[in-house]
């Protein structure tokens, strides 16, 4: 069997997922308030249905999404409401958000529905979905019910799950997947029963060899699901990446999935598919990694969205040496962040610690041409030039170059050996053109 | 506020390899040729390489330090420049004019341009130029033995008699002080290759394409002992491995070095065939390095999911 890859792609140096990886998941009860961000995902952010001095209760839903590309909100605690202000979020901005005192009574929103999933036309599960508040749990946050419903449904071929996890220190859809197989079965069924003709394919990376038994194992005999093994590369678990690798169809920066008849979901997106299909349940809880060298106990939590991330470090047995970085998900794609006070998002995949920072370790120096960049961009295109495009403010030149074809994974930036902030400058050029066309 | 930690835009970590660690690796590569040499030709081939070596990182640290910038010799690129000058000067070079050659290959070919990347000329192939130019005498006696004759390339050339195409393997001939041995240099290559320094693509196109150049005007038809000797000889395998892959001025797109490669090639056949000397690396290389950017221009690698007829968005 051939190896199913792509071109480019890193293999970073340490993958730090031996911190975490052998603890199981545990509930993680928070003790200080809750502060549920509006905005979680990509699209119009959610507009609130509680004021200050409601009672709410667990499941509650709190927002409502405003607008096609928006996504509901649910209280993931039950309390009083004590007041919707704006909060800082991992990205950096302030987001308006409901702040919730916790009462600790857990008291729960009861569910009627009490049809299994089989019971169910494929709108009643669109709808439920929408309902829940899923979006994308990688880390992008685009909704899940608008991606389960393309134009062009009828013709998806490949449903296909991102079990890849390729960035490193991250193990939580690694422990979603050897603890509850059987679940993530259950939602790709779900997912793949809202298309006429699709058929699941759910990807591993070839590092996780016990996850690929275990849902090999769960699958068994189902002829729509297909286990497939992955190389262990860095970005594998990128949509535009793994849609070839399992494929070898190609989407660019203009497409969509499904104009390749393909969609992707995350693993933990599948199981919250499943929760709110099966159990009716809302997305209020996400797997959270808590990790890094400056962590005393790494390990997974299951953790109340809106939890305080100050929170999880203390439950993970707190600081062994002051951290100099901090970063939302992870060290490939995720955000440093200047302060803990920030809460848990749907989007939250891990909480890393690191006692150094190798970007301040780094300086930048004269480009010497020698090309990695260009050998390791799995969007084939050209980080050493495009960069030098960006910092020169050449718009045209820059989106003639392909510019725009970049998915920030930072392997440039990765391998530059003159530790050129390629990543950076390309991602922020992108940005401006993105908000001038936004303008035309 | 003390608890305010590092933030920078991902990613967050980087590679352990840096443009130092690199440097390093090429000089690790060169060894085998420099020692060989020196053991080859003696006393004056060492000076030769010390006195290149040292010449070209101070001029780099004055240059920088009179125009006020950063002093970079700690990345040993400077080293590597000087080193590759000497290798490719005769053992018997008047010092002062190999440190003359060093001087103009980092200031003028390299500094003058921006430093380190910046500049379009292999700066130490800038420097033999300049010293085959202004010293053309001295650059082409060749002392072997205490005899002073030519090189295997030359009597190649003027008697169309291969000579002793063992000792042009091992090195054991006259020549420049680093270009002699092929199986020294061969040796650096492979650890080249196995750390993933340089690109297969540049040497592999450029010894195919000189190949068969050769074979189709080098006069002797198909006959692998005179391609054998036109390998072995001059500084094709240094220029091949060394010299032409050079970072700075090759081309950064696959594609565009395989084309360079080939180029490479034909440039070196049509002089060494055509032209009034024996060699014909230095310039082949000199001058595709100025063809770098409209190489790059035109090999730019078509992107992930390229289709026909790109959707404007």
């Amino acid at each position: 069997m051939s190896v199913l890859t792509f071109k480019g792609g890193v293999h970073p140096h340490n993958d730090g997922k031996d911190l975490s990886k052998a603890s199981p998941i545990a509930d993680y009860i928070p003790t200080g308030e809750i502060a549920i961000p509006l905005a979680q995902h990509i699209g119009a952010p959610a507009s609130a249905l509680v004021k200050k001095g409601d009672r709410v209760l667990v499941n509650q839903k709190i927002g409502e999404a405003s607008g096609f590309i928006s996504a509901n909100i649910h209280s993931s605690v039950s309390g009083t409401v004590k007041n919707i202000e704006p909060r800082l979020v991992a990205s950096g901005d302030k987001v308006l958000s409901i702040i919730i005192e916790n009462d600790g009574l857990y008291e729960t929103v009861p569910v009627t529905d009490k049809r299994s999933a089989d019971e169910l036309s494929k709108e009643e599960k669109l709808k439920l979905i929408k309902e829940a508040g899923i979006v994308g749990m990688g880390g992008a946050g685009f909704p899940t019910s608008v991606k389960l419903a393309p134009k062009n449904a009828d013709d998806i071929e490949y449903y296909i799950i991102n079990g890849a996890e390729c960035e490193p220190y991250l193990t939580s859809d690694y422990r979603r997947m050897i603890e509850t197989p059987e679940l993530i079965v259950k939602g790709a069924k779900i997912a793949i029963s809202l298309f006429k003709k699709a058929k699941a394919i759910i990807a591993i990376e070839d590092n996780k060899r016990d996850a690929v038994a275990k849902i090999k194992e769960a699958v068994k005999g189902d002829p729509d699901i297909e286990v497939k093994t992955v190389y262990t590369k860095y970005p594998q678990g990128g949509e535009r990446s793994l849609i070839y690798a399992t494929t070898g169809r190609m989407v660019n920066s203009s497409m969509l999935p499904a104009d390749v008849n393909c969609v992707v979901n995350n693993i933990d997106t599948v199981y919250a598919i499943y929760n709110a299909v099966e159990n009716k349940l809302p997305l209020t809880h996400r797997i959270v990694t808590v990790t890094g060298n400056a962590i005393a106990n790494p390990q997974n939590f299951r953790v109340p969205i809106g939890t305080n991330l100050a929170e999880l470090v203390d439950a993970a047995g707190g600081f062994t040496e002051q951290p100099e970085k901090i970063i939302s998900g992870g060290p490939m794609m995720g955000m440093a962040l200047y302060n803990l006070n920030i809460p848990v998002t749907k989007g939250t995949s891990a909480l890393l610690c690191f006692t150094g920072d190798e970007v301040k370790a780094n300086e930048p120096s004269n480009c010497i041409n020698c090309g990695r960049c260009v050998s390791v961009c799995p969007g084939r295109i050209m980080p050493a030039r495009l960069s030098v495009l960006a910092q020169n403010g050449d718009k045209e030149g820059f989106v003639a170059l392909n510019g725009m074809e970049c998915c920030e994974c930072g392997c440039c930036s990765y391998i530059c050996p003159a530790k050129r902030h390629l990543t950076q400058a390309i991602k922020s050029m992108r940005k401006q053109v993105l908000a001038d066309r936004k303008k035309k | 506020m003390s608890d305010l930690y590092q933030v920078s835009s991902n990613p967050h970590i980087r590679d352990k390899s840096t443009t130092a660690s690199i440097m390093r690796d090429v000089i690790i590569a060169l060894l085998p040729a420099t020692v060989f040499g020196i053991w080859n030709f003696g006393i004056h081939a060492a000076l030769n390489v010390i006195v290149a070596v040292a010449v070209a990182v101070i001029a780099e640290a004055a240059f920088q330090h009179f125009t006020k910038q950063k002093i970079t010799i700690m990345d040993f690129s400077a080293a590597v420049t000087g080193l590759l000058l000497a290798l490719n000067v005769p053992p018997s070079f008047p010092l002062w004019m190999t440190a003359l050659g060093a001087v103009f290959a980092i200031i003028v070919a390299k500094q003058v341009f921006g430093g380190l990347g910046q500049n379009f000329m292999n700066p130490a192939l800038a420097g033999r130029v300049f010293l085959f130019l202004s010293f053309s005498q001295q650059m082409t006696s060749f002392t072997y033995d205490g005899v002073t004759g030519a090189t295997p390339l030359r009597l190649l050339k003027d008697s169309k008699e291969v000579t002793g195409l063992s000792k042009m393997f091992l090195g054991t001939e006259a020549g420049t002080i680093g270009e002699t041995s092929v199986i020294a240099l061969l040796i650096g290559t492979v650890y080249l290759l196995v750390k993933k320094i340089i690109d297969y693509r540049i040497p592999l196109y450029y010894l195919l394409s000189f190949v068969i150049c050769m074979i189709l005007f080098g006069g002797h038809g198909f006959s692998p002992e005179f391609l054998a000797a036109q390998i072995c000889g001059g500084g094709l395998i240094l220029g091949a491995f060394f010299m032409a892959t050079d970072y700075a001025t090759s081309p950064i797109t696959p594609v565009g070095r395989i084309v360079f490669g080939i180029l490479l090639g034909i440039l070196t056949a049509v002089f060494r065939v055509f032209g009034p000397n024996a060699e014909g690396v230095s310039y082949a290389i000199i001058f595709c390095n100025l063809l770098v950017p409209i190489i790059e221009k035109y090999t730019v690698p078509k992107m992930f999911g390229a289709v026909k007829n790109k959707k404007e968005v």
